[in-house]
C-alpha cells in the first residue's frame, strides 16, 4: 500500500518523506484531514503556519475514475475547513511519483515554484513570473521549462492568488481546479506560484490475475454505463434546462429562479454552438471535460481574430451566466475565460458580482466603489470588474475579495448576500435539502451531501421530512461520500464503486477490508472533520441564512426560517 | 504479423487508459513500464495525442543497441529483451518519434505491438491490425 507522504517546507527549502497510517484513515479526505489537523493546527489561514495537503487514494492509479486529488487547508474564506477536489492529472502524478500525499508547509521568503520529480524536489526562483496575471500563461511558461510532459501536473495561481483574494483558486491542466474556499490565496500567502509534480510510477499488485480481472470488470461497467452518457454528451451543463423548467435555476442574484432566455445558455445550446472538444482526466474514459471554442474579433482591425478554448460546466454557467443575467453562450464563455485566467473560483466570483450589481442598483454603493457600470445582462462591465476584483483595485473590491458575507457587513445588503457558512452559494436552490446541506456540510458545498438531489427526489415522491429527519439524511449522505472521497473516486462513479465492489477491489492490492469496516472509516473521517472545524471556531451561531433564499419558493414549496433554525439546532445537538 | 496503429489520433481525449493497460500487461500498476504516452498537444486546448512505436521496417533504435536488447521484429518495430538492456539510452536518442521511454532503473519501456491497450481505448484512437507485407 502506498503510504509515503512528501513534506515540503518552503521556509527552510527542505523536504522529507514519512509514512502515514493508511489502515486507519486510508487516503483522500482521511489522510487529508489527519495531516492537516496535525500540521496546520489552529494557524491563521494566510499565516506561515497553515498547510496545504494534496492527497490521493489507494485506488490511484490502480483503477479508473479514482483520479481526484483532495486539497485540504484552513480556508481563508470561511476561517474553517478548506477542502477542494480537482481532477486532471494531479492525483495520478502524485501517486505515480510514489506518494500518497504531499504536504506544503511554511512560507518562502521570495516567490518560488516547486518541482517534484519522483524522489527529487527542486525549489525554483519564481520572481520573474510572480506578476504574470494569467494562470494559463504561467502554466505554459513552466510547462516549457520543465520535463515530464504527459506524466505531470502543473498547479498554479493567477493574479487573484497573488493578491490573496479569499476565493482564489489553483488551476491545474488549464481546465481543472481546486476551485472552492481559497487554496489559491494560501498558495499566494506562501509565495508559491506553482507546484509541478511529475512521476512515472510502478507498483506491483499482490495478486496480479485477480487485479486484472477486477480492473476489467470495473472498466466494462464504466464503459457500458448508461448514466455516463449524461456526463459525456452535454456534460454537467445538461442541468441548465431542467433546473430552469422546475424553477430552480438561481438567476439575477436569486431574485428569480427562472430565467427567460436560459435556453440560449443550456447544455444543448453550448453543445450546438460552441463545443470544440472534450478531454479527460487521467485514467478516466468518460471525458466529461467540455471545452468551448469561441472566436473573438479584435475591435481595432478587420479580419483579425483570436480563438479561445474555454472549459464550461453547469456551475460556471449558473454563476457567470444566469446569476448575472447573461443569456448568450459566447458571452458566458468570455467571462469564464476571464475568471479562469485571473485564477478565481468561478462560483464565488459570480455570486460576488451579482451581489455588487444589486448593491449598486439599490445605491448601497456607487460607481466610485464599483468603478464599472454593473448591470445584469451586460458582460463588458463584469469583464472589467473581475480585473479590479483580482487586483484588489480599491477598498470596495478588496472587501468583495474577502467574500460577499464580509462585503455586505460593511456596505449593507446582507439579506441578498448569497453565502452559506461564508462560502458563496452553489447553483442549486431546490429547497431545504440544498440550503441546510450548504450550512451543515463540512465544506459548505453542494457536494457534501448532494441536498439538491435529495430535494428533487423527495418532491418527486411527494414526501416531506421533518427538520430532524432531513438533517439525519443529509449527514448520512455526507458520511457515505467520505468513502468515495477517501478513495478519491469521482462522484460521477458513485453508482459503480459500491462498498461491496470497493472491498473486492482492495483484495488484489493486498488489503483486506469489509464493507462494514469501510463505512466505519467513513464515519471516523466525518467525525474528525467536525472535531477539526470545531477547533477552528466553527459554530452554528455564526451561520446565517440569506433572507433572499427563503423568499423564493423551491420546487413549489414556500420555505420557513423556523424549519431551518430547528434543523440547525438539531444538528448542533446531535452532531457537533 | 499484427501491429498497433493509430486509427484516428484526433479522437484522443488524453485519458491515458492505454498507458495504464500497457503497464498492467507487464504486471505493474502505474505508467513507468508503459511503452505508450498520451499527452496534450502543448496544452489541452489543442487536444491530445498518443506517442508509440510506429513499427519502422528498419528500426534505428535496434541499430544503435549495443547489446541486442532491441532486435527488429517481423512486420516492423522491435522485440525487447529487458535482461540484455544495459541502460545506455542510445535507443531513446535514436527514436525520431520519442517513443522509447526511460525508466528510473535505466532500462526502457517500448511498445512491442502486443495490442493489449486497444481494448481499453474507449474512443477509437487505436487499432490492432495485420501489418502490411
Amino acid at each position: 500500500m502506498r503510504s509515503r507522504v512528501l513534506f515540503i517546507n518552503l521556509s527552510s527549502y527542505e523536504h522529507w518523506s514519512e509514512d502515514f497510517e493508511v489502515e486507519e484513515w486510508l487516503g483522500g479526505v482521511g489522510a487529508g484531514i489527519r495531516l492537516l489537523r496535525e500540521h496546520a493546527g489552529r494557524a491563521e489561514p494566510l499565516s506561515e503556519g497553515n498547510a496545504v495537503v494534496l492527497s490521493t487514494g489507494q485506488f490511484t492509479p490502480a483503477y479508473p475514475m479514482a483520479s481526484k486529488c483532495v486539497g485540504m487547508f484552513r480556508s481563508p474564506l470561511t476561517g474553517t475547513l478548506g477542502e477542494s477536489h480537482a481532477g486532471g492529472r494531479v492525483a495520478t502524478s502524485i501517486a505515480n511519483a510514489g506518494y500518497l500525499a504531499v504536504v506544503i508547509l511554511g512560507r518562502a521568503e521570495e516567490p518560488v515554484y516547486v518541482v517534484v520529480e519522483n524522489d527529487r524536489v527542486h525549489f525554483r526562483d519564481a520572481r520573474a513570473i510572480w506578476r504574470v496575471r494569467d494562470s494559463i500563461v504561467v502554466g505554459r511558461i513552466i510547462a516549457k521549462r520543465e520535463g515530464g510532459a504527459g506524466v505531470r501536473s502543473v498547479l498554479r495561481i493567477g493574479a487573484a492568488g497573488c493578491s490573496m483574494v479569499r476565493y482564489a483558486c489553483v488551476n491545474t491542466e488549464t481546465y481543472r481546479h481546486f476551485g472552492r474556499l481559497g487554496m489559491g490565496a494560501v498558495f499566494g500567502s506562501k509565495n508559491l506560484k506553482a507546484l509541478v509534480i511529475s512521476g512515472r510510477g510502478s507498483f506491483t499488485p499482490e495478486r496480479l490475475s485477480c487485479y486484472r480481472r477486477i480492473y476489467r470488470e470495473i472498466f466494462s461497467r464504466i464503459t457500458s454505463w448508461k448514466e455516463a452518457k449524461k456526463y459525456y454528451t452535454l456534460g454537467t451543463a445538461a442541468n441548465v434546462q431542467p433546473l430552469n423548467e422546475m424553477r430552480s435555476l438561481p438567476s439575477l442574484n436569486l431574485r428569480q429562479t427562472h430565467l427567460e432566455g436560459a435556453e440560449n445558455i443550456s447544455g444543448e445550446a453550448f453543445a450546438e454552438r460552441v463545443l470544440g472538444r472534450r478531454v479527460a482526466c487521467s485514467h478516466c474514459p468518460v471525458a466529461c471535460i467540455h471545452i468551448g471554442a469561441l472566436r473573438v474579433p479584435y475591435g481595432d482591425e478587420p479580419y483579425f481574430y483570436k480563438t479561445l478554448m474555454v472549459g464550461y460546466d453547469y456551475e460556471l454557467i449558473y454563476s457567470l451566466g444566469s446569476m448575472l443575467g447573461i443569456r448568450s453562450a459566447g458571452e458566458v464563455l468570455r467571462l469564464i475565460n476571464q475568471v479562469e485566467r485571473l485564477g478565481m473560483d468561478a462560483i464565488s466570483a459570480g455570486v460576488a458580482l451579482a451581489w455588487a450589481t444589486e448593491a449598486l442598483e439599490r445605491r448601497l454603493v456607487s460607481r466610485r466603489e464599483t468603478i464599472e457600470e454593473l448591470k445584469f445582462g451586460r458582460v463588458e462591465g463584469y469583464i472589467k470588474a473581475t480585473e479590479h476584483l483580482a487586483s484588489g483595485a480599491n477598498e470596495f473590491y478588496r472587501a468583495l475579495g474577502m467574500g460577499v458575507e464580509h462585503a455586505s457587513k460593511i456596505y449593507g445588503g446582507e439579506e441578498f448576500a448569497l453565502s452559506f457558512g461564508g462560502n458563496e452559494m452553489p447553483g442549486y436552490c431546490t429547497g431545504y435539502g440544498s440550503y441546510i446541506g450548504y450550512l451543515i456540510g463540512s465544506r459548505h458545498s453542494h457536494l457534501d451531501a448532494g441536498g439538491y438531489e435529495l430535494d428533487q427526489k423527495l418532491a418527486k415522491e411527494g414526501k416531506e421530512l421533518s427538520p430532524e429527519e432531513l438533517v439525519d439524511t443529509l449527514v448520512r449522505r455526507e458520511v457515505e461520500k467520505q468513502l468515495l472521497s477517501t478513495l478519491v473516486v469521482c462522484f460521477f462513479a458513485r453508482s459503480i464503486y459500491t462498498p461491496e465492489l470497493v472491498a473486492t477491489a482492495f483484495e488484489p492490492l493486498g488489503m483486506e477490508v469489509s464493507p462494514g469496516e469501510l463505512m466505519q472509516i467513513a464515519e471516523r473521517i466525518y467525525a474528525e472533520k467536525q472535531r477539526y472545524r470545531g477547533e477552528l471556531g466553527f459554530s452554528m451561531d455564526r451561520l446565517r441564512v440569506p433572507e433572499r433564499a427563503l423568499k423564493q419558493e423551491a420546487l413549489g414549496r414556500s420555505l420557513s426560517r423556523e424549519y431551518v433554525e430547528r434543523a440547525l439546532r438539531y444538528f448542533a445537538e446531535r452532531y457537533l | 504479423m499484427m501491429r498497433l496503429r493509430a486509427k484516428d489520433l484526433d479522437r484522443c481525449v488524453g485519458c491515458q487508459l492505454c498507458m495504464y493497460a500497457c503497464s498492467r500487461r507487464q504486471g505493474k500498476i502505474g505508467t513507468e513500464h508503459s511503452g505508450i504516452l498520451a499527452v496534450s498537444l502543448s496544452g489541452f486546448e489543442r487536444g491530445a495525442t498518443v506517442i508509440f512505436c510506429r513499427a519502422c521496417e528498419r528500426p534505428p533504435c535496434a541499430e544503435v543497441c549495443p547489446t541486442g536488447a532491441l532486435v527488429p521484429r517481423k512486420g516492423g518495430g522491435v522485440r525487447y529483451a529487458e535482461s540484455r538492456c544495459m541502460g545506455c539510452g542510445n535507443c531513446v536518442d535514436a527514436c525520431t518519434l520519442g517513443a522509447i521511454f526511460r525508466r528510473r532503473d535505466g532500462k526502457v519501456s517500448v511498445c512491442v505491438h502486443c495490442g493489449y491497450c486497444v481494448s481499453f481505448c474507449a474512443h477509437g484512437v487505436l487499432e490492432y491490425s495485420e501489418a502490411e507485407a
